[in-house]
């Protein structure tokens, strides 16, 4: 019998389907993995914004690759609490996105406060920290929009989310 | 307890009102989609919109799980007629200028900041982990908006007078988050849900705050107060709405992706 250890390995290889260098264990959204007696699977993931329109994706990306590997009874189930954050990210995954050209969250979230000023963020391209939020809103909800300095290319940011 | 609020007859219409919400609010911040005054600013919109319809896919689906006639989170959205919504009157407004959009934004933002951490009390599992997830999100949302009440109240001489006028406009509408519908008293009545009440004193604390580094004028106290959007008595702009909304689904019905 495939123990749950074999099915988190299969789940790394399946891709984030907006940044797929990434894994959806490198993302932290799979956050359960249980075997039945009967052999059926049941996987539990988190959305990473409510929004999200991955979520299907990264659903049926799961299931395929458990059918690849002769599962049939397949169960996958959405869970909000306790909801997602950057915390859940790996460490292998943010090197990952940092070589794909975004750069990695922080431990720190942006501030409530107004006009508060931004954490540094080193560019992902040239490694500059000399860089500026354009937009703590970006191409995805996960992202936001920030200006190197010091090359001036734009680039995401992967925003701390706790 | 839990199974007590998911039983009262009223937890639905409860549901459906913050799905609603949600939902309209969504709606309208798309139309700005392409249309923004700058690029960066125009995708910050439909960001929030997109927040805005996850968290109503999120209500909408318990509400759906709490019936046993069929519904479906896109039955609910799509199929109900006008009077069945139970979203605020604020939230269908029409846009304005992006003035009054932020400025809608930036009131609707601040309640929902404070309302959501009440729900995180509410005595029900499913209620408060979706309350836990947008509070999250809705974060930002404040944040983006009461920054630019402040850039554009305290901007030029325009930006001011278009600022104020958002502000006087929306004023009659903000009323609403603290006067329960019948449905909501009742379960604040019976304990299940908190009080809007409790969060009133602070919100307009929190709104003045903002307003006054904006040089901005409201008053929130003896403000007219316009009702009736969460008993599903809508403005003339709802109608409009549900017309776009609402077209593909009853022009094909069941059209799936």
């Amino acid at each position: 019998m495939t123990s749950e250890e074999d099915i988190w390995k299969y789940l790394e290889e399946v891709p984030d389907p907006e940044i797929p260098v990434i894994s959806v264990i490198d993302l932290g959204v799979v956050r359960a993995v249980e075997v039945g007696e009967d052999g059926g699977v049941r996987v539990t993931i988190t959305p990473t914004y409510s929004g999200c329109p991955a979520m299907n994706e990264i659903a049926t990306g799961i299931r395929l690759k458990l059918l690849e590997n002769g599962f049939r009874d397949i169960q996958i189930v959405e869970q909000l609490s306790p909801a997602w954050t950057t915390g859940w990210l790996s460490e292998a995954g943010k090197e990952k996105m940092k070589a794909y050209g975004i750069a990695p969250p922080l431990a720190v979230s942006s501030g409530a406060g107004l006009f508060e000023e931004e954490p540094e963020i080193e560019c992902p391209q040239c490694g500059s920290t000399d860089t500026e939020p354009v937009s703590q809103f970006g191409s995805t909800a996960c992202k936001a929009l920030y200006q190197c300095r010091t090359c001036r290319e734009p680039f995401d940011y992967f925003k701390c989310h706790q | 307890m839990e199974a007590m609020l998911r039983d009262n007859p009223h937890f639905k219409d409860y549901i459906l009102h913050l799905a609603d919400t949600s939902l309209i609010l969504a709606q309208r911040l798309c139309e700005w989609c392409g249309h923004g005054p700058i690029l960066e600013q125009d995708i910050a919109l439909s960001n929030i919109a997109l927040d805005l319809l996850g968290q109503a896919g999120n209500y909408y689906e318990y509400a759906a799980g709490l019936g046993d006639n069929g519904e479906t989170a896109d039955s609910l959205a799509m199929l109900r007629s006008e009077r069945e919504y139970k979203n605020l009157l604020l939230v269908e407004l029409p846009n304005g200028d992006f003035g009054r959009t932020v400025a809608r934004q930036f009131f609707f933002a601040s309640f929902q900041d404070l309302w959501l951490r009440q729900l995180l009390q509410a005595k029900d599992l499913k209620l408060r982990a979706i309350a836990e997830k947008t509070l999250k999100e809705t974060r930002y949302h404040l944040r983006w908006s009461s920054e630019w009440v402040i850039r554009l109240g305290d901007g030029t001489e325009e930006s001011h007078r278009r600022m104020q006028e958002a502000v006087d406009y929306l004023l009659p509408f903000l009323g609403e988050f603290f006067l329960p519908a019948d449905y909501e008293q009742a379960l604040v009545g019976a304990g299940l849900i908190p009080d809007p009440a409790n969060v009133k004193v602070l919100w307009e604390e929190n709104v003045l705050a903002v307003l006054e580094e904006a040089t901005l004028e409201a008053n929130l106290t003896d403000a007219p107060v316009q009702r009736g959007g969460k008993q599903g008595m809508h403005t003339e702009y709802m109608g409009y709405i549900l017309a776009e909304l609402q077209f593909m689904q009853r022009a094909y019905p069941g059209l799936q992706w």
